[in-house]
Parts: C-alpha cells; sequence; structure tokens
C-alpha cells in the first residue's frame, strides 16, 4: 500500500482504505458485507417507480413480489464459478444471496406492476391501489 | 503478475461538457488470474455499451465509464440509497500483458475484461540436466 504525503482530498484516502478494510474483513470472514442491492424510490401523483442496482443478474434470477404496501426482491448475486480463492489480487465485488423488502409510502395494485432490467438496473414501476388515488370531490352548491 | 491501484482522479472534462455535473465514484471490481490471464470483473450498473472507454496505455489501465440519470419524469425521489454518477478507476500493470488480444465485454452492468499475457510472462517449467 502506497502512501502520499500530502492532503489534496483526504476523503480519497479514506475510501481506499475503507476499500482495503473491506477486502481484509470479507476474505477474513469469507462472505461479503452486503450483496441486497440498494434502491431509490420515486413517487409520482399515481404510481411510484423503485429502481435498484444489481448488476450482473438477468431478470429470471430476480424474484420480484409486491404485497400491500411491501416491494419485496429476492435473488442471487452468484460469483464467478471456477475461480478459486487463491487465484485472486482483489475482491470487492458483492455477491451471495440477498432477500429484502422495501416499504413504499402507500399500498399499490399487485395486478398492475412492471420490472425491467436493463445495464444492471433494475426498475419496477408500480400503480398505487384504487382507494389510495387521489380523488376529486365535488362540492355541490345547494 | 501485478496490479497495483493508481491513485488518480478522472480528468477534467473538456470545456463543452462543462455544464454536466456529475460525481464519480469507484466501481468494485474482481481480479484474478489465470496461468494465461489476468481477468478483471467491474461492477458498472446504469453504464451502455457506447458509454464505457477502457484505455491501456504504458501499462496503465484506466476504465472510464459514464452514466445518464434515471428519467424519473415529473415523480419526486422520496428514499435514496445511492447516487448516479460516473465510474472511474486507474490501476498499473507490470509489463506482461499482450495488447492486442484484449478482450472487454459489458453484459448486464458488469465488465469483464481478459488482458492475456505475453508469452515471455507465462510461467515455464525449466528443465533442468543433470551431470554424473
Amino acid at each position: 500500500m502506497a502512501y502520499r504525503w500530502g492532503f489534496a482530498d483526504p476523503w480519497r484516502e479514506l475510501r481506499q482504505l475503507q476499500r482495503e478494510m473491506s477486502t481484509v474483513f470479507e476474505s477474513a470472514f469469507g462472505r461479503p458485507i452486503e450483496a441486497a442491492p440498494p434502491c431509490n424510490v420515486f413517487a409520482g401523483e399515481n404510481d411510484l417507480l423503485v429502481a435498484c442496482e444489481i448488476p450482473g443478474v438477468t431478470l429470471d434470477d430476480l424474484d420480484i413480489s409486491v404485497m400491500g404496501d411491501t416491494l419485496t426482491l429476492k435473488g442471487e448475486r452468484k460469483p464467478a464459478d471456477e475461480v478459486g480463492a487463491e487465484a485472486y489480487h482483489r475482491r470487492e465485488r458483492r455477491t451471495g444471496p440477498f432477500n429484502r423488502s422495501i416499504q413504499l409510502p402507500n399500498r399499490v395494485d399487485p395486478n398492475n406492476v412492471e420490472a425491467e432490467y436493463e445495464d444492471g438496473v433494475l426498475t419496477v414501476h408500480l400503480n398505487k391501489a384504487a382507494e389510495e388515488k387521489p380523488r376529486k370531490i365535488t362540492v355541490k352548491s345547494a | 503478475m501485478s496490479i497495483v491501484e493508481r491513485d488518480e482522479a478522472a480528468p477534467t472534462r473538456a470545456e463543452t461538457e462543462a455544464t454536466r455535473q456529475v460525481r464519480q465514484f469507484v466501481p468494485d471490481v474482481d481480479i484474478h488470474e489465470t496461468d494465461d490471464s489476468l481477468v478483471l470483473l467491474a461492477d458498472v450498473p446504469g453504464v451502455k455499451g457506447d458509454q464505457l472507454t477502457v484505455r491501456l496505455e504504458k501499462n496503465v489501465l484506466t476504465i472510464h465509464g459514464r452514466v445518464e440519470a434515471l428519467d424519473a419524469g415529473a415523480r419526486s425521489l422520496i428514499h435514496a440509497e445511492y447516487e448516479t454518477g460516473d465510474y472511474y478507476r486507474v490501476f498499473s500493470l507490470s509489463d506482461e500483458i499482450d495488447q492486442d488480444r484484449i478482450d472487454a465485454k459489458l453484459k448486464n452492468g458488469v465488465l469483464t475484461l481478459r488482458l492475456p499475457k505475453a508469452a515471455r510472462a507465462k510461467a515455464r517449467k525449466i528443465d533442468v540436466s543433470t551431470e554424473s
């Protein structure tokens, strides 16, 4: 490991250290720290869009389910096969099975869900359940 | 074979692109060695094939991927666990790569880079003759 005597960007050094520490811990305990994908949630007036970074899988490897106001993602990020641990110079990519549930801000219609997977990013489009959609109420004047 | 990470920031973008404010991230990589090559896998979710640049110049390997932020239309971000930005990482290799046979593939957000070792870098068994 190379040290520089300069503090142009101290965070860079810290990030580098963090990466190296992660590698040490992962190899010591034989499992990655976290295989569950990070997700962002966007809300529209009547719908939700959930985007997750899950590189290296296919849509067939993913099990996406919706119940009430919960979206569940199950799957596995498989490690490269036939590579012995001793052959690795670096091992940072997250692998292993994951199962995570995301609480959505409202109930969604389970029959109206679309999922798409492109370039390692999963996007799930969900529509609010009928009873959650805003309704315009006409006030009758007497 | 040795592979060492270089502490290098991405070059400043050209004037014409100065308006494009993006963050830069270091992609996670796996690097393993086989008998005849060095294999690098990098997680670059969100990068399309034409937005990825892999360069090997004077034994310096540079990976640079650009990500277009997701177009969420009029929806607002209500929960965030990741940010989108470009991926950038630089490695120094020992000078033993056959530069003409490098193979790069991008599939499902994972770059697979196969760097074949030059003939002289491969391990050779040396027969030792004995004299009586």
